[in-house]
């Protein structure tokens, strides 16, 4: 019979609009930032007063539309994702300890880096302001506030390199980039990388596309 | 979908710990933050001390470049003078190799931001306060020196007695090179005691004063008296 593939929704549009503000605000606070504290970049570019503003205004941009998104969007499921991304089952565990074992719509490192990035970002807005008030008034000015900034940056390079790596170039999990642009992902993929979801979405496989489940973390 | 069902037993909340615990770490760090950067990086500035030179030069020397205006000046060794006027018997013009041939002073000190960071053991040299005035002859009622940069609207100031502490100096060698363009080139202000706002980048003038003036931080709040530890919301 001919293969007609069957594409499950995996993230909604809420969803997406969140990831690609979120994404694409880190990369214009990485450029900027990265030109403020390496001296080489300093001196190349200039403009330093320029380049602190659109630095300052991108966070403030950044946190007013996530707020505005997650606020008029899909709510509930917002909720629902968060639930998800929230709870930890026993196969998460054995996941994350290195084994095999079948994944709902998050893999345990999905829902890791979830957490993570939201951390990072709140540490990374609370800092960030406390740099900008306290150039204004010295009564926000902590000896700290600069360290914390900048590890904040170095830890988050890490984790987004990781990330790009996983969803631009490992062949077997790239896949997963369909989902965040166009929503949907196939459901082989979805088999073979989040079974429970996959499952639960489509009933049990009907092929033997599942035969390897799992085997793909 | 099976992983809502409310009755499992097998559900941890791991994502909400995970999110709760960096923010509580993160957030408290503001306070142990730099306190232990501080006992670690010694140790490892030894440590980085036998990877090799590439590899070592590829970490950040924990400058960092400030400035207020779009470019950084550009220094021309031919053209550039150095202008001390104001209170003074004999007002001045040097050229880059007057500058040079002035009395020679080194020194290794620490340089501290305002903003948290700092820089240990950096060496300068150049001239003290004391040398450079010494044939402009400052007069009776001088009591302090504007430091105009090439770098507009950047000015500070500082008075005659911090001025000649033992280690400030106008700077034009940083770690045995001629002072680079990002540090201020050719000549800046160095008061180890102060801040680093106070160590005025691209000195092309010194103005003798009958007092200090406020700078360009200071008339954005800051100190006017700098000093380490005891200005600018620190200590009491």
């Amino acid at each position: 019979m001919a293969p007609r593939t069957v594409y499950l929704r995996r993230f909604s549009s809420t969803e997406r609009a969140l990831h690609w503000v979120h994404a694409s605000a880190f990369f214009v606070l990485l450029g900027t930032g990265l030109v403020l504290y390496l001296p080489r970049l300093s001196e190349v570019v200039g403009r330093r007063p320029l380049i602190k503003d659109v630095h300052f205004y991108t966070g403030v941009g950044w946190a007013v539309a996530i707020l505005l998104i997650a606020a008029a969007g899909d709510r509930r499921g917002l909720r629902r994702t968060a639930r998800e991304l929230n709870l930890f089952d026993a196969d998460d565990r054995r996941w994350l300890l290195g084994r095999r074992a079948p994944q709902g719509r998050f893999n345990a490192g999905q829902k890791l880096n979830a957490a993570i990035t939201a951390a990072f970002a709140v540490l990374f807005f609370v800092s960030g302001l406390l740099l900008w008030y306290g150039e204004r008034d010295t009564r926000f000015r902590m000896p700290s506030t600069i360290l914390v900034h900048d590890g904040l940056m170095y830890a988050s390079l890490l984790v987004v390199a990781g990330h790009l790596y996983l969803s631009l170039v490992h062949p077997s999990t790239r896949h997963a980039l369909r989902g965040m642009t166009l929503g949907t992902v196939r459901e082989e993929w979805a088999r073979r990388h989040h079974a429970k979801w996959a499952s639960a979405e489509l009933g049990p496989a009907s092929e033997p596309a599942s035969a390897d489940a799992a085997d793909h973390r | 979908m099976s992983i809502d069902e409310p009755q499992r037993d097998d559900l941890r909340p791991y994502g909400r710990r995970t999110f709760l615990a960096i923010v509580a770490g993160g957030l408290t760090s503001l306070w142990w933050g730099k306190p232990l950067w501080d006992r670690l990086s010694p140790a490892l500035r030894t440590a980085a001390d036998v990877l090799p030179a590439q590899v070592r030069n590829l970490v950040p020397s924990g400058w960092r470049i400030y400035t207020v205006a779009a470019t950084m000046p550009v220094f021309n060794r031919r053209r550039w003078r150095l202008k001390i006027d104001g209170l003074v018997e004999q007002p001045l013009t040097l050229s880059y190799d007057q500058l040079l041939a002035l009395p020679r002073s080194e020194q290794v000190s620490d340089f501290h931001c305002v903003t948290g960071w700092s820089v240990k053991d950096v060496h300068w040299a150049g001239v003290r306060f004391a040398d450079l005035l010494r044939a402009a002859r400052p007069l009776a009622g001088a009591k302090a020196l504007t430091f105009v940069s090439a770098e507009r609207p950047y000015v500070d100031s500082l008075t005659l007695e911090e001025a000649y502490l033992r280690d400030a100096m106008l700077a034009y060698e940083m770690d045995g090179k001629p002072l680079s363009r990002p540090h201020g080139a050719p000549t800046r202000v160095v008061i180890p005691e102060m801040y680093g706002y106070k160590n005025v980048k691209w000195v092309e003038r010194i103005v003798v004063t009958d007092r200090p003036v406020d700078g360009y931080w200071e008339l954005r709040g800051y100190d006017r008296d700098a000093w380490l530890g005891h200005s600018n919301g620190y200590g009491a």
